[in-house]
């Protein structure tokens, strides 16, 4: 741990209730300070609650870290109805952060929802959540049904002259639906597939072609707390570019693989995967992990001592992301973990872009057949050309032939493969090497200073 | 585009080249204009961009350096550059491709869109040239039937989203979408509900590979062996400009012609598929005389000499007024007029009409200020439907209309007797009962209106004020053929009163129903839209007689042929037994009739009736011009030789004239044409060079008419929908030759028997032309009645006002009855054509469900409906409930299997009233 998470204290902000089990219960809820937020906020004026979020400098905790407090300002003057939209499509490999949160404090969110409809002028709410989290969905159900009869939610809540209802909707299992547009599609009832762009942003047209905030869950999680204690507390801890807390999902091979609310931004890869998850498993050693989601480049020995933050990890060729940290050790094939996370891209394309649905099959298709002993001296070079035509120039942050992310993010786990690792792709292929007409423009991609070249 | 002046350009490079393009154009479409053909496989220009096949990647710079971006997503702005074929666009097409080919079966040998696939055209000008797949492809049973006429080869398809967006978007049938995902993604239709939408056929053509192919045309023939012209469809009078296909004088298919003024492209599935009618099984292609049993061939001499006497014996026994012609909605104009001037203008009756009791008076369809589709669905508009349903009976107008509702904002109202295809288009859907349309017009108008009709006051004076608030087209059709059209009619005379800025857009459907009143086959009408009266002294001039007396309509045809007051009676290409709402007026006047002559393509009831068969050519077999709902005069033009000694109609009336002693004058097709042009005062300084390409609206100085249709000199726009994705930006050189083809036609007399008359046709035509001095190129003006023979001035077009008509009240224990037309019923064009005969839904009595209880019958039970106190028959039917058929009415389609509304009418009652009773 590094000597300034060690020298004081730091706040549980949203996991905090995480030690009770009957904290999904209204009951235990308002007794730890729930809904004190929201009272304080129907005190305030909306603009006034907008201005302390945007104060709190409270970032995106979906990926892109964008801050919250900047996009609820997008929503375009008078124009209505407006909607909140609450992303809790969590899907990403490795990533169950908002699994807990909804599980385990569904009240939390549903306060931070509340919140967030009042400072951005919403009376109707939705709350997305992924199709597989049964738990999720009954707790956040109940917790609804209790926060109705309450007068939390509904029409003039706590007898102020705000309404706002939220509706519980269940996904039907795509990682897609990830993607705000997709999402925004699914919620609307049509096939979960990103909408073309323009117009960028769902806040100038979303839901029903409606100005409409999408956050996700973490973020509105963290709205409670910033309300109660203020912008000044919350900014008072975390990095400049990073504030508050944030949630990290480690897996792979650590001693304690789980969920870690720990300081945002000062708080580095060691830390976290030595210090909270007891480190490497058995007397293994690192091998590579993955810092941010499925789609990262992937991170070295070298990259530990980087901050958990998104400037940092983002200079260093790959992303924070979702949080979500996968550890492999020695004992990893590289060609099998690269296979095993295009599969998932390649599974997980909803077809409408030709690079992807084509691109990612036939990427999964070349390195089966190379773990099935069918390699070729070629297939270095063809795996490296189709990741081309994903994602021109593999480069991070990745250009795309596609509308959405997900097509080029199969290409990184390729690109960090064979450039780190290319041995062990050229013993299933018989030989085979990069052709020099191949660029790949990645700082993670490329093998560490002083390495042999070739390794 | 004629509004390009309007729109603020802004000039882009392409390739190096500066080029202008509209401000919002798309960069693909901008740069094909441009002549720089980007490949695409998603991008149709009907429809809205999605950008899914990435196949258009270019790179465009908006000053933010170059970039790789779907050229069918951005629009031009100012200063853009654009370049198509840099090494990282090449690149990233060529990727594209490959990406494409994989999972593609490559079975172009026996894949019917071999030789005119833009997959295959593209694979090879902007593909890798070979593939590195060597995995196991995915696979899909192949090929599923995803409606009655479409297969679906899921393998083959490349998931460009055009056919689920077709039936999204353009059609509202959103019944085949995206299932699964990844590679697994295919086109599908929700279980146990197929892709049954009556514009299913589109999809095939717009499909980029061999995925969509048509029941009809799979395995029928290469593309290669393929030869076409252009003509135009009249399966209704729409007037869907079409490409007639064949190989070894059989017609295989049709393909819709983008036109910007009507059809966009796209066609109906009856329009699409009833070419195989063409060459269906009893074709009529000898003459036939009645015989004891059945009917002999006779020779044509033989035949004409017969129907010659007749109506000699009908002249010198009864006058002309003996003589009595149904029909004639199926003709050319060209056919249309010459039947029109042997009837009206050498026979001297009268009694002539090309609608057989299912229309309008002809005075309303010619008479009332006309519209066009485009004004119809111009912005900011509206579109009052009266009384027809547009999505049965003029499919391609509905999707036209669909289009002007839901992308352009135009505002639909309609006033029909039941819920239609546009109910859920329309703002106010005035659903009235049976027969009290001209109330609902009246309180429509009114300043504060009343309850009219079963409808609310407050409905009525919300739609009133759409109608009174902008630009208004009528669209006026017969929407139920148990009451009489007068009623109709006078509700439209209302609004034409009423309203300041109106203009009426036709809803008749049958095919060439216009062009035939257009040329005088309707009682009391003369060619070119003028009444008997009006114009007897101009046709003198021109004519050896004019009749002294307005005739009768097809009613008073067929009462006066029941009362064996009718000597000859003359079907062309009419089937009254069939067609006619009242089959028992339709019986008795068949088997009262002294001499029946019908002149048609396919033996149908009536000519099984007949006395004298005369067989005709039908569609793809003779050139002439045809009239759409406009009044747009289009080109049809000859594919295949008639079979048999089958010929043209207007050169049987030309015979029958020659029989009876006189002269048509007309020795080709040219002279009908020059002669039309001639004497009919709508058509008026009409030249052949002045129909061009896309047709030309008459009266020629409309103040509708287009100037931006193309023409001869720029025939690009003759790419059908698959030629828009030729590879090449180059004209296409099988188009080219259709379009040469197309306007040689008038001048290149058809292939077969008319092959002798070729010679004389044409001096005859050179003639015609020196008579005439207003042919010059192009349009003339029609003021310009220099140089015309000194004589009577043109009269002047016909105009309607109706007489309000009285509607008895209902007895409490009738319904009223409603009959309205299904797109596919039993009528013989498509009965004939294989793939169209089983799809009519057959005979089913709608009833409103509060009638269901106060009749005391069950769903689905048998019902007989009658009509004995009006003297007509009884039919036993399934029964139905349905929320679209107002309280008191009786929905019985017309011309189903399992049951013929048409035994309940009483043709000469104003409205229907019927019992319905469990049967027994």
């Amino acid at each position: 741990m590094s000597d300034q998470a060690t020298a004081r204290t730091v706040p549980q902000m949203i996991t905090g209730r995480f030690q009770y089990d009957d904290a999904h219960t209204i009951e235990r809820y308002e007794a730890t300070e729930g809904y004190a937020a929201l009272r304080k906020a129907l005190q305030m004026h909306p603009e006034d609650v907008h201005a302390e979020i945007k104060e709190a400098s409270l970032l995106g905790r979906g990926g892109a870290g964008f801050p919250a407090g900047v996009k609820w300002g997008f929503c375009p003057p008078g124009v209505w109805p407006r909607y909140f939209v609450v992303n809790g499509d969590e899907s990403e490999p490795g990533t169950y952060k908002d699994r807990l949160l909804m599980e385990r404090d569904p009240h939390q969110l549903i306060e931070g929802v509340l919140i967030g409809a009042y400072a951005t002028g919403c009376a109707q709410a939705f709350l997305y959540v992924r199709g597989e989290m049964a738990l999720a969905q009954e707790r956040i159900a109940a917790a609804l049904n209790e926060a109705y009869a309450a007068g939390l939610v509904g029409k003039d809540i706590l007898g102020s002259s705000f309404s706002c209802d939220i509706v519980l909707h269940w996904g039907a299992g795509a990682y897609i639906v990830g993607e705000e547009t997709a999402l925004i599609e699914s919620l609307e009832g049509n096939r979960g597939m990103p909408r073309l762009k323009p117009p960028y942003f769902p806040a100038a047209k979303g839901l029903y072609m409606q100005p409409t905030i999408v956050n996700n869950v973490e973020t509105m999680a963290n709205v409670p707390w910033i309300i109660r204690n203020g912008a000044e507390a919350y900014t008072a801890y975390g990095a400049e570019s990073s504030r508050g807390t944030r949630m990290f999902a480690v897996s792979g091979h650590v001693k304690k693989p789980g969920v870690h609310e720990v300081e945002f931004g000062t708080t580095t890869f060691r830390d976290l995967i030595y210090g909270h998850c007891g480190g490497i498993r058995g007397n293994h050693t690192l091998k590579a992990f993955i810092p941010g989601g499925a789609s990262a480049p992937w991170f070295y020995e070298e990259h530990l001592d980087l901050p958990l933050e998104a400037g940092a990890v983002g200079a260093a060729g790959s992303m924070l992301g979702s949080g979500a940290i996968v550890v492999m050790d020695e004992t990893t094939d590289a060609v099998k973990a690269a296979w095993r996370v295009v599969r998932f891209f390649a599974r997980e394309s909803c077809g409408k872009c030709t690079p992807c649905r084509e691109g990612t099959s036939w990427l999964e298709k070349v390195l089966r057949r190379m773990l099935d002993g069918q390699g070729r001296p070629e297939d270095i070079a063809l795996l490296l050309d189709l990741c081309d035509n994903i994602s021109p120039s593999i480069a991070w942050p990745p250009k795309q032939t596609t509308i959405c992310p997900l097509g080029p993010s199969a290409v990184s786990p390729i690109a960090s493969a064979i450039m780190r690792f290319k041995p062990e792709f050229q013993a299933y292929c018989g030989g085979g090497d990069v052709p020099t007409s191949v660029t790949i423009n990645g700082k993670a991609y490329l093998p560490p200073e002083g390495a042999p070249a070739g390794v | 585009m004629s509004d390009a002046e309007s729109k603020t350009s802004v000039k882009i490079t392409i390739d190096g080249r500066e080029v202008e393009a509209e401000d919002g154009e798309l960069v693909i479409a901008a740069a094909e204009r441009t002549g720089t053909y980007i490949p695409r496989f998603c991008w149709h220009p009907r429809m809205n961009p999605v950008g899914m096949c990435r196949m258009c990647l270019v790179e465009i710079d908006t000053g933010r350096g170059p970039a790789l971006q779907p050229s069918c997503m951005i629009p031009a702005s100012e200063g853009m550059t654009v370049v198509t074929d840099s090494d990282m666009a090449k690149k990233a097409q060529e990727g594209v491709l490959e990406f494409l080919l994989a999972n593609h079966p490559l079975d172009c040998p026996v894949c019917d869109k071999g030789g005119e696939c833009p997959l295959q055209d593209q694979a090879y000008s902007h593909g890798p040239g070979e593939s590195r797949f060597i995995e196991e492809k995915v696979h899909f049973e192949k090929p599923i039937p995803i409606s009655d006429l479409v297969d679906l080869d899921r393998e083959r398809c490349i998931l460009c989203d055009r056919c689920t967006r077709f039936a999204d978007e353009v059609a509202g049938d959103p019944l085949i979408h995206f299932i699964d995902r990844g590679a697994q993604t295919q086109v599908n239709t929700f279980p146990d509900e197929p892709f049954a939408s009556y514009f299913s056929g589109n999809t095939v053509q717009i499909c980029p590979v061999g995925a969509l192919t048509s029941r009809a045309y799979r395995f029928k023939a290469r593309p290669w062996d393929l030869d076409q012209v252009e003509s135009t469809c009249t399966s209704c009078s729409v007037g869907c400009r079409v490409a007639v296909q064949s190989s070894r004088n059989q017609v295989l298919r049709y393909q819709g012609v983008d036109v910007d003024a009507v059809n966009w492209g796209w066609l109906c599935d009856k329009g699409r598929f009833d070419f195989e009618s063409i060459h269906a099984e009893g074709r009529l292609g000898e003459p036939l005389l009645r015989a004891d049993e059945g009917h002999v061939t006779a020779t044509w001499s033989d035949a004409l000499g017969r129907a010659a006497g007749a109506i000699e014996a009908a002249l010198a026994s009864s006058g002309p007024s003996g003589v009595g012609v149904i029909g004639g909605a199926q003709l050319t104009n060209e056919s249309a007029y010459a039947w029109a001037k042997l009837a009206k203008g050498v026979i001297g009756t009268d009694n002539v009409d090309a609608q057989l009791g299912d229309g309008l008076p002809a005075e309303a369809v010619l008479g009332l200020p006309r519209a066009t589709i485009d004004q119809a669905c111009a912005p900011g508009g509206t579109v009052v439907v009266l009384g027809v349903d547009p999505k049965e009976e003029l499919p391609v107008l509905y999707l036209r209309l669909r289009h002007a509702v839901v992308e352009d904002g135009v505002t639909l109202v309609e006033v029909v007797p039941h819920a239609t295809g546009v109910t859920g288009l329309a703002a106010h859907s005035l659903v009235h009962g049976p027969g009290a349309v001209a109330d609902v017009v009246a309180q429509l108008l009114a300043e504060s209106p009343a309850d009219a009709g079963g409808i609310g006051a407050a409905a009525l004076a919300a739609a009133g004020t759409a109608v009174r608030s902008g630009p208004v087209t009528v669209i006026l059709g017969r929407g139920n053929l148990a009451d009489r059209g007068d009623l109709v009619a006078s509700a439209a005379s209302r609004l034409a009163e009423g309203l300041d800025d109106v203009r009426f857009l036709s809803g008749l459907r049958r095919g060439n129903v216009h062009g035939a009143l257009a040329a005088g086959l309707a009682p009391g009408m003369l060619p070119g839209s003028v009444s008997l009266d009006d114009g007897r002294e101009w046709f003198h001039d021109h004519w050896s007689t004019v009749p002294s007396d307005r005739g009768l309509d097809t009613e008073g045809i067929l009462n006066a042929a029941a009362d064996g007051k009718l000597d000859v009676l003359v079907l062309l290409g009419a089937d009254p037994l069939s067609d006619f709402p009242d089959h028992d007026l339709a019986r008795r006047a068949l088997a009262g009739a002294r001499t029946v002559v019908a002149v048609d393509t396919l033996p149908n009831p009536s000519v099984r009736q007949a006395d004298i068969v005369l067989p005709a050519a039908g569609y793809a077999e003779s050139d002439g011009t045809t009239t759409n709902i406009e009044g747009r005069i289009s080109r049809l033009s000859q594919k295949v030789t008639p079979p048999g000694t089958a010929r043209a109609d207007w050169v049987i009336a030309a015979e029958l004239a020659y029989r009876l002693g006189d002269d048509l004058g007309l020795e080709s097709l040219d002279d009908v044409f020059a002669e039309l042009a001639r004497v009919a005062p709508s058509h008026h300084g009409l030249t052949a060079e002045g129909v061009g390409i896309d047709g030309v609206l008459v009266p020629l100085d409309r103040d509708d008419a287009r100037t931006d249709a193309r023409t001869a000199e720029d025939p690009v726009g003759l790419q059908t929908s698959g030629g828009d994705e030729e590879p090449t930006a180059d004209v296409d050189p099988e188009a080219a030759e259709a379009a040469a083809e197309a306007e040689a036609a008038d001048t290149e007399a058809g292939e077969a028997e008319a092959e002798a008359e070729a010679t004389e046709a044409q001096a005859d035509a050179e003639a015609a032309d020196a008579a005439t001095p207003d042919e010059g190129d192009g349009v003339e003006p029609v003021a310009d009645d220099e140089g015309e023979p000194a004589g009577p001035g043109l009269p002047a077009p016909v105009r309607f006002s109706a007489t309000a008509v009285a509607v008895p009240s209902p007895d409490t224990y009738s319904l009223r009855l409603l009959t309205t037309r299904k797109l596919y019923d039993l009528g013989t064009t498509t009965q004939a054509s294989r793939s169209l005969a089983k799809l009519a839904p057959g005979a089913v009595l709608h009833l409103h469900p509060h009638d269901f209880d106060r009749l005391g019958v069950e769903a689905d039970g048998q019902v007989t409906v009658s009509n004995r106190e009006g003297g007509r028959g009884s039919v036993t039917v399934p029964v139905r409930p349905s929320g679209t058929v107002p309280k008191g009415a009786a929905l019985l389609a017309f011309l189903q299997p399992g049951g013929q509304a048409a035994e309940l009418i009483d043709a000469s009652a104003v409205v229907t009233d019927v019992r319905v009773e469990v049967a027994r």
